[in-house]
């Protein structure tokens, strides 16, 4: 069993060594607002991640947490106002004309809706080879087009002769099968998944999370997987990282977050999220926050998480939590959390 | 003022009893059975869940037990008893009698549920106006006290606002206090979480169930959420394409289902499943109402399909323990 210390070190992953290679994508101290003055919305807040490639990064957090904000960020849709966004070392930001053009080849996304996200008009062959309008130089050829698409198709459990229906002709989990093979039409090294399964009946989520899974092993794609769902997340992603008003305030192996959470706010979250096995009441271990997520126009002093947190003291109202790193055996990232109280391993909760 | 007949349900008689509930939706390529032969019953204190998927024909029933179908649909079949009455078999006015003080219905949607042009305390007083004849302030007081009971701070003065100055959370405690104010013998929550993040959703659950045990209510849980069932509900109706395929004690159909569309559902939920692994997903998606094959509803799915699947379709069968499934082949899944 790991034990716990309190160190001054920045919080979020760190890196594999100094002489290690950049990682496919590392973010440092993003921060983002938006309006100004008092009606000033800070969605992120000094955020770092880190992923390498091929790997699942979990993005976990409730509503107005920050998680969407920081994918437009990734997909270089909105520049943040401090901090720096890189992929393999390079700055997507500073980054002209063909560079740029490049580099979005490189990073893609699925997004929830399979409904709204594909455009009825088009038939699943010119969905999926869309991109190739604007990317003339990845396909040039029309018969090598029509040969990728079949593959796309087949990669994704669709048949050959699906090139040719329309959206309206697809049930929803066999949409967002299309949403992933255009995504994958550029051959990215990473797919930004925003909540990619919630809209789809459980019964087909699984599915999808298959196809998801099995392209991963294949093509040695990475996802930044965004979600709700704890047990979705828990299922796919390598790592954890959990977020609130704009902060993250848990980042570590899967495992170690959903086993033996530092943070109150995230032993929060999994104690409510209801569980399958019916001898498991969550009720007499169910720990009930106080109150809603407070406004991101303000948030409170020292710890954002204070005013719903039954840890809370004085203490927490005053000064920002430190970064906590509690040490783990083996390979991967630390196990980080913000907090002046953090959990201990054999915390009472479990 | 009395507003219904008969007396409220004992103990032991169910307090909404639905027996072969038939709806028909009228669309243009012609008409289409949504809800065909639902049958289920629940009494006070109880918790029955309706599962399923989109699509399933749960909201229908839901709606079809309250009234408030949409005029493209059409209750073809079938009895819906609260207090020893059809409802079914009600005038228009009769049914409005019933809304409030037997049967109440949560949506999903609480932002469209309420008014948005008039103040919530008014909207939460307004059974009172209604069904027991109580002054405007009358009526406001006891909203007050409704919404002081579901946990809304402030309520003398949040009574005074609009449904839009509340967040999610709060409306759909809005919604429920509505919907407990004259002490039904049911209540129906249709979705009552799916929109609200899981912190709140742990919160508003636990509302409900407080306010179950204090009234004695029979709640009908309409979800999608094997996990909500799993922990909320005493007992469970698997519904697909329309039809009932299993139910029974949720402890039991989920420790062992004997239809495969359940064992299906089960094992498609990644809770403990080991990353890497694929998950053992059902193969397909639901069919259309316009498509729903003669025969077994679920065939074009199923591992366990054979000819008999096809040609004839299985009625729900009692297999004992207060259990039943529409599975011709369910003793094969107890050994598998």
């Amino acid at each position: 069993m790991p034990e716990s210390r309190t160190t001054t070190a920045t919080p979020g992953p760190r890196a594999d060594g100094p002489d290690a290679h950049p990682p496919l994508l590392e973010v440092r101290g993003v921060t983002k607002s938006f309006g100004s003055g008092r009606r000033r919305l800070t969605a992120l807040d000094g955020v770092d991640i880190q992923l390498g490639r091929g790997q699942t990064l979990g993005l976990v957090g409730e509503s107005g947490c920050g998680k969407s904000t920081l994918a437009r960020v990734l997909l270089g849709l909105e520049r943040p106002d401090a901090g720096t966004v890189r992929y393999d070392g390079v700055d997507p930001f500073a980054l002209r004309g063909k560079d740029l053009l490049n580099w979005r080849r490189r990073v893609q996304m699925v997004f929830q809706d399979p409904f709204a996200s594909l455009n009825a008009r088009m038939s699943a062959a010119d969905l999926i080879g869309e991109p190739w309008r604007t990317h003339r130089d990845v396909v040039p050829d029309a018969k090598a087009r029509e040969k990728r698409i079949r593959e796309l198709l087949s990669l994704v459990g669709l048949r050959e002769s699906d090139a040719h229906r329309y959206p309206n002709e697809f049930s929803g989990g066999q949409r967002q099968r299309i949403g992933i093979a255009r995504a994958l039409a550029l051959d990215p090294d990473l797919i930004v998944c925003d909540e990619p399964v919630s809209a789809l009946d459980l019964s087909v989520q699984a599915q999808v999370l298959n196809v998801l899974s099995e392209l991963q092993s294949r093509l040695g794609v990475a996802y930044v997987f965004i979600s709700h769902d704890l047990s979705v997340v828990r299922y796919i992603s390598d790592r954890v990282t959990v977020m609130y008003l704009g902060k993250v305030i848990e980042h570590g192996e899967t495992e170690d977050v959903f086993d033996r959470p530092q943070h109150p706010y995230t032993a929060a979250l999994m104690s409510a999220a209801p569980v399958l096995d019916t001898s498991r009441a969550t009720d007499d271990q169910e720990i009930q926050l106080k109150g809603e997520i407070p406004s991101p126009f303000d948030i409170p002093s020292g710890c954002r998480f204070r005013t719903r947190c039954w840890r809370a003291e004085d203490r927490c109202a005053t000064e920002a939590p430190p970064a906590v790193v509690r040490e783990r055996e083996g390979a991967g990232d630390a196990h980080t959390a913000l907090c002046h109280f953090p959990l201990e391993a054999r915390s009472a909760w479990a | 003022m009395t507003t219904t007949s008969a007396p409220a349900p004992s103990a032991t008689e169910p307090a909404l009893d639905v027996e072969g509930l038939c709806v028909d939706l009228n669309t243009a390529s012609g008409t289409l059975r949504a809800v065909d032969g639902v049958s289920f019953s629940v009494r006070r204190g109880r918790t029955l869940a309706l599962l399923g998927e989109s699509g399933c024909g749960k909201s229908m029933t839901a709606l079809s037990v309250v009234g408030l179908l949409d005029p493209a649909a059409e209750v073809t079949g079938g009895a819906v008893r609260v207090r020893g009455k059809d409802t079914l078999r009600m005038s228009a006015a009769e049914r409005r009698k019933l809304a409030g003080p037997v049967l109440s219905i949560v949506f999903q949607d609480a932002l469209t549920a309420l008014n948005p042009v008039q103040p919530v305390g008014r909207q939460i007083g307004e059974p009172f106006r209604i069904h027991r004849g109580l002054s405007r302030r009358q009526a406001e007081e006891k909203a007050v006290e409704l919404m002081t009971r579901v946990g809304i701070p402030e309520p003398r003065q949040r009574a005074k606002s609009y449904p839009h100055q509340f967040s999610g959370g709060m409306r759909q405690r809005l919604l429920i206090a509505m919907a407990v104010a004259l002490d039904p013998d049911v209540l129906i929550a249709d979705e009552p979480t799916t929109a609200l993040d899981v912190t709140v959703q742990a919160q508003i659950m636990r509302l409900l169930r407080d306010l179950q045990d204090e009234r004695d209510m029979a709640v009908v849980l309409i979800t999608h959420d094997l996990a909500v069932v799993a922990q909320r509900a005493d007992d469970v109706v698997v519904m697909y394409a329309g039809t009932v395929v299993e139910n029974g004690p949720v402890h039991d159909v989920f420790s062992s289902p004997r239809h495969p569309y359940t064992r299906g559902l089960l094992d498609s939920v990644p809770e403990d499943a080991e990353r890497g692994r694929p998950l053992p997903a059902v193969p397909g998606s639901p069919p259309e109402l316009s498509a729903v094959p003669p025969g077994c509803v679920f065939q074009a799915r199923c591992p366990l399909v054979r000819e008999r699947c096809v040609r004839e379709r299985p009625s729900l069968r009692s297999t004992g323990d207060g259990r039943s499934a529409a599975c011709h082949f369910s003793e094969e899944l107890d050994r598998a």
